[in-house]
């Protein structure tokens, strides 16, 4: 049987990480056109592509880690 | 129009979810083989409308946070080799730099039709070669009953057994000492592929297996370091000119996401041989694809007789289908591998048996 290392998380680390990836996904289409607007600039502005990969690279990877184990799909070894 | 809404495109609800599903898809396969989820993104966002190069770059800048995620997740499974994977990435970097710039002189030279037939030969010839021979082993080692293990071939054999002083590393994913000379050009030519095809790992992931004699696991999971360095250096290249759509990549890493952490719990499921079988089913279907479409390019540089425009349709048309079919076939079989595996798991085993019947005879 596959065991765990640690419990399961709660709804409410589901929820909150969920809610937090929602709010930034939100965010990003309310301030599309000033976001492309400078993004696509270029030269130094290629910084906020990167820093806005990594953002969202690290928020919604958390949610979509605890989601999975929530679900009750983690490593067998 | 400004230039704004030239370079990028308006996005709807029903775009989003295609390219969301499509990310899932694409993530669940790079999460188990390590590569190979991102070569049918670019032209899933050119059908769209999306210009070429902001789709290449769209695609680049989800791959890095991607390939980020997933080698953090594989890492907490000691399945990743960080000094492989960022020596093969900083050399494979430079190769990406040599694939770019072929790409720009064959384009100068031949046009688009040119580049893509150029695209569509490396595809055929290359995933036809790696591909029968990824395919050939794993055949060889279901029948051989050595689906558990995996041991180094004669070739990877023989790299661990040069010494050229002042060149020797040693590598935990092998366990032993190689010469930094052998990982050198296979990060190279994993850049120039990936340069070429968008996805190196379908040279780099072998290459790691039989020419250096690591396991599939491990080459898979160190995969994710070599496409991380990678993304970063191309996304950085492609955003300093502007051309990063940053909320289709952030769309796609949304679904690609979910996707890389459940291929990456669906390694430690399945046995070595699967991630094998996963890499060569694609790579076989993906060559067959791009197969189909070199009639329609050789036509359009008139080195063979002209093409029907609706016959050229619709060859793209079934190549496309049969791409995305490649990456359905790979991650259907993950989906099976992982539940197969998890049901296998929550079998009682002979020792646990043993332990409750004890427990029960002791109670009673």
């Amino acid at each position: 049987m596959s065991v765990p290392s640690k419990p399961p998380p709660r709804l409410g680390t589901i929820l909150g990480w969920g809610g937090i990836s929602v709010s930034m996904y939100l965010l990003l289409f309310a301030y599309e056109k000033s976001i492309l607007d400078l993004s696509s600039r270029g030269k130094w502005y290629f910084t906020i592509p990167i820093l806005i990969a990594f953002l969202f690279s690290f928020v919604h990877g958390q949610f979509t880690a605890v989601f999975w184990e929530g679900l009750g799909f983690t490593a067998k070894k | 129009m400004d230039a704004l809404s030239l370079q990028f495109i308006q996005l709807d609800l029903a775009n989003g979810c295609y390219l969301f599903i499509v990310g899932f898809v694409g993530g669940l396969v790079s999460g188990f083989i390590g590569s190979g989820g991102a070569f049918v993104l670019t032209p899933a966002m050119m059908s769209l409308g999306v210009p070429g190069i902001v789709a290449v770059a769209s695609n680049m800048c989800h791959k890095f946070p991607k390939a980020l995620v997933g080698a953090m997740k594989r890492a907490k499974y000691g399945q990743v080799d960080l000094k492989m994977g960022l020596i093969m990435g900083v050399s494979a970097e430079a190769g990406v730099l040599v694939g770019a710039h072929y790409q720009e002189l064959i384009k100068q030279r031949f046009g688009d039709a040119g580049s893509n037939l150029y695209v569509s030969l490396a595809f055929v010839l290359i995933l036809g070669f790696v591909g029968a021979l990824v395919m050939r082993d794993t055949l060889n080692c279901y029948r051989s009953g050595m689906a558990e293990e995996e041991k180094p071939g004669r070739l990877a054999l023989w790299v661990q057994s040069i010494h050229i002083p002042g060149t020797m590393v040693y590598f935990r994913g092998l366990n032993t000492r190689i010469s930094v000379l052998f990982t050198i050009p296979l990060g190279f030519a994993t850049g120039m592929l990936a340069a070429t095809i968008a996805v190196g790992g379908f040279i780099g992931v072998p290459a790691q297996i039989y020419v250096l004699g690591m396991n599939s696991l491990m080459a898979s999971a160190t995969e994710l370091v070599i496409a991380f360095v990678m993304g970063v250096g191309g996304t950085i290249k492609f955003a300093w000119s502007g051309y990063v759509d940053i909320r289709l990549a952030m769309i796609i890493l949304a679904g690609s996401l979910f996707g890389i952490q459940l291929g990456a719990i669906g390694t430690t499921y399945v046995k070595p041989f699967m991630i094998k079988l996963v890499m060569a089913v694609i790579m076989l279907t993906v060559m067959v694809s791009r197969a189909l479409v070199i009639p329609v390019y050789l036509s359009q540089l008139e080195w063979i007789g002209a093409m029907q425009p609706s016959t050229m349709s619709l060859l793209k048309n079934i190549s496309f289908a049969i791409m995305i079919l490649a990456l359905a076939v790979g991650a259907g079989i993950i989906l099976m591998a992982i539940l197969k595996g998890r049901r296998e798991a929550a079998l009682p085993t002979p020792a646990s048996n043993l332990a409750l019947a004890t427990e029960s005879r002791i109670s009673s």
